[in-house]
């Protein structure tokens, strides 16, 4: 799970990070108002779950009330990589003498959360990852044992100039990891963090990503949940417990497993086919769901042409036909529909539909290659 | 042989009170292997089909010998359950679960290899030895006992591929589901060496998906190590960057854990990859 920098940066503000003044609005006269109460000239920040806001016009700065309600309306009117801009926040303008990175990120190749640190913030990290990995300083913490404090103060050393700011520094790092931890992130990302007056180190601006398994944990981190991360078909799916990723193609696709659903539309597109979107009806699969998989997929206009392909191991091959013709008496589908069953109970299932005049396939390639020239 | 587990592998179901475990606990009684005993706290003293339910891993072991637990343990609990198993040494644990807290789990990957016992998962449809013992969840009557070791990220496309291997005459030694989580206890290259100095097994199939490096960290491994043929299958090639594709682990981010790389790294370490799961058999029997 995502969320704003806003948000990012009020959580920062909680294990106290220390952050600038902020005040998030949703309309231009309320942006004038804000940056007047801040004073002096302020930035003003679409607040888009996407990168890049900065060069698609997202961040402008503003020295009076009229001109903040007037560059707030600007970026209010923007659509940022499909993402309408609803809301900016307003932040006093520092004066940046120099950006730095903070990073952590859970590591997966060498199962340890890894600290990332560069004299060389505010540009995109993954690019200064390719271009110059050396500016990146890493340090491996082991979550058994902790940060290893002789590594990091030896890191710091050799980004920072002053004592005064390695120290800030690894207090940062330290309330850093505890949040990480505390909050179950895959990533927190301090981008610039910025050296400003009086040799102060701030957040500038932040990024937080949360493991979506462990938001049982964290009702306060799930509350804050955006609905535009997600599609409107992505958020009905979830409703009813099927996991759905919206594509651009045109054949709708019911399948059984993550695994065997990516491998699916990767043979649709092998087949010369277009994909309209990732679906996986899950393990026990009851007729229901299968009803309002077709239900949401038919829901695009784009499809013109559906592709269920069930493997059956805890999911019973009848039970999806029966969800087939269960959706078949309260929706009418126009569209062209190859099935293919195969597993627990697909004799029984592959009758039930052959009888009602369905294509029935048994091999996956032969039912992709059906609906390809269906559509 | 096989890998991991034979026919003489006794299995323990922590959770085998809830509804998934106590399918999957008859099922894999029905199809022969040793499930000796059941744990769920709370519920010990009774009987879940013939088999007696034990209220912790412990008690389970004073009565009855194990040498692998099989987790159905809801998601909340799971890596404690995870911990109790391997606090009792049990040597084996595979973790079905889905959904289990990603920082736990990796808190828990540590806390198993300390106490030197093999988890597999978790996320996974766990594994199986056709003939001798299954600990999971898979179809059995699609497998057929045979040379090929498989190994995969994923659990229908595993059927996939076994039921393209089965009906293609080419029976499996043992296949390892090894999960879709971002930190699993088991990763390719431990279970490519085990494969390797298998006698049983003749070649390995490796099932990848999207996101992460383990596939190419696993080709550098065959590239180097293996003298079994290995034949490869990525899923993912249509995935968009940047969304999690069913599988917590399946996503790509940072440009990092596309299926291009890893189709690539393969071919740079002399691997085929199939394009579909039925051209798997083909590759394979070229090299057999």
């Amino acid at each position: 799970m995502k969320v704003h920098e806003y948000q990012a940066k009020e959580l920062l503000a909680e294990y106290n990070i220390p952050v600038q003044q902020q005040e998030v609005v949703g309309d231009a006269a309320a942006a004038g108002a804000a940056a007047e109460r801040i004073g002096g000239e302020v930035v003003i920040k679409a607040q888009v779950l996407v990168g890049g806001r900065g060069k698609a016009g997202g961040v402008k700065l503003a020295a009076s009330r009229n001109e903040a309600e007037e560059k707030a309306g600007e970026i209010l009117a923007l659509t940022i990589k499909d993402l309408p801009v609803e809301k900016v926040l307003i932040a006093p303008a520092a004066e940046i003498l120099q950006e730095y990175y903070l990073g952590m990120i859970l590591d997966r190749t060498s199962k340890m959360i890894v600290l990332m640190i560069s004299a060389e913030g505010g540009v995109d990290i993954e690019e200064l990852a390719v271009s110059s990995p050396e500016k990146i300083h890493r340090l491996a913490i082991n979550p058994t044992d902790g940060i290893d404090r002789t590594a990091l103060v030896a890191l710091l050393e050799q980004v920072f100039e002053t004592v005064a700011l390695r120290k800030q520094a690894e207090s940062a790092v330290e309330k850093l990891y505890r949040l990480f931890l505390e909050k179950d992130c895959s990533l927190v990302e301090i981008n610039p963090y910025a050296k400003i007056e009086n040799e102060q180190l701030v957040a500038l601006d932040a990024k937080i990503n949360f493991d979506d398994n462990a938001l049982f944990k964290h009702p306060e981190i799930e509350q804050l949940k955006n609905p535009e991360e997600y599609s409107a078909d992505e958020i009905e799916a979830r409703k009813h417990g099927l996991s759905f990723v919206s594509l651009n193609g045109n054949i709708g696709c019911i399948v059984n497993g993550a695994g065997l659903a990516m491998a699916t539309l990767d043979i649709v597109k092998l087949y010369g086919g277009d994909p309209a979107n990732f679906l996986d009806v899950g393990g026990s699969s009851s007729p229901e769901k299968v009803l309002h998989a077709l239900k949401i997929i038919l829901g695009n206009a784009k499809v013109n042409g559906i592709l269920i392909n069930i493997f059956g191991g805890i999911t019973r091959c009848d039970d999806i036909a029966n969800g087939i013709l269960m959706a078949m008496d309260q929706i009418e589908i126009k569209v062209p529909m190859v099935i293919r069953l195969i597993g627990t109970n697909d004799v029984e299932g592959r009758a039930l539909l052959t009888e009602r005049g369905f294509l029935v396939a048994e091999r996956l390639s032969d039912a992709v290659e059906q609906v390809v020239k269906q559509v | 042989m096989s890998i991991l587990i034979d026919s003489n592998t006794h299995v323990i179901v922590q959770g085998i009170t809830g509804r998934d475990g106590s399918f999957h606990a008859k099922a894999m009684l029905a199809d022969g292997t040793k499930i000796v005993a059941g744990v769920t706290p709370g519920k010990g003293g009774g009987e879940i089909d013939g088999i007696p339910v034990y209220n912790s891993v412990k008690e389970a072991q004073a009565a009855v010998r194990v040498d692998a637990s099989v987790v159905f343990v809801p998601a909340k609990f799971a890596s404690q359950a995870v911990r109790e198993a391997a606090d009792a040494g049990v040597a084996l644990i595979a973790c079905i679960t889905e959904g289990v807290p990603v920082l736990e789990m990796l808190q828990t990957y540590y806390y198993v290899r300390e106490r030197g016992v093999r988890l597999i998962g978790p996320n996974c449809p766990g594994l199986i030895s056709p003939g001798k013992c299954k600990i999971g969840i898979m179809p059995l009557r699609i497998h057929e006992p045979g040379g090929v070791g498989v190994i995969s990220r994923s659990g229908t496309l595993t059927y996939e591929v076994v039921y393209n291997l089965t009906t293609s005459g080419l029976g499996q030694s043992t296949c390892v589901g090894i999960g879709g989580d971002p930190i699993i206890g088991t990763g390719f290259i431990e279970l490519l060496e085990m494969f390797e100095h298998d006698d049983e097994t003749t070649a390995v199939v490796l099932i990848g998906e999207i996101g992460g490096e383990d596939e190419e960290a696993a080709a550098e491994y065959i590239a180097n190590n293996m003298t079994k043929p290995v034949v490869a299958f990525i899923s993912g090639r249509s995935a968009p960057a940047g969304k999690r594709m069913g599988h917590a682990g399946a996503i790509i981010s940072g440009g990092k854990g596309t299926a291009e790389a890893k189709v690539a790294a393969f071919a740079a370490a002399g691997v085929p990859v199939a394009e579909k799961p039925d051209e798997i058999p083909g590759l394979l029997k070229e090299r057999l």
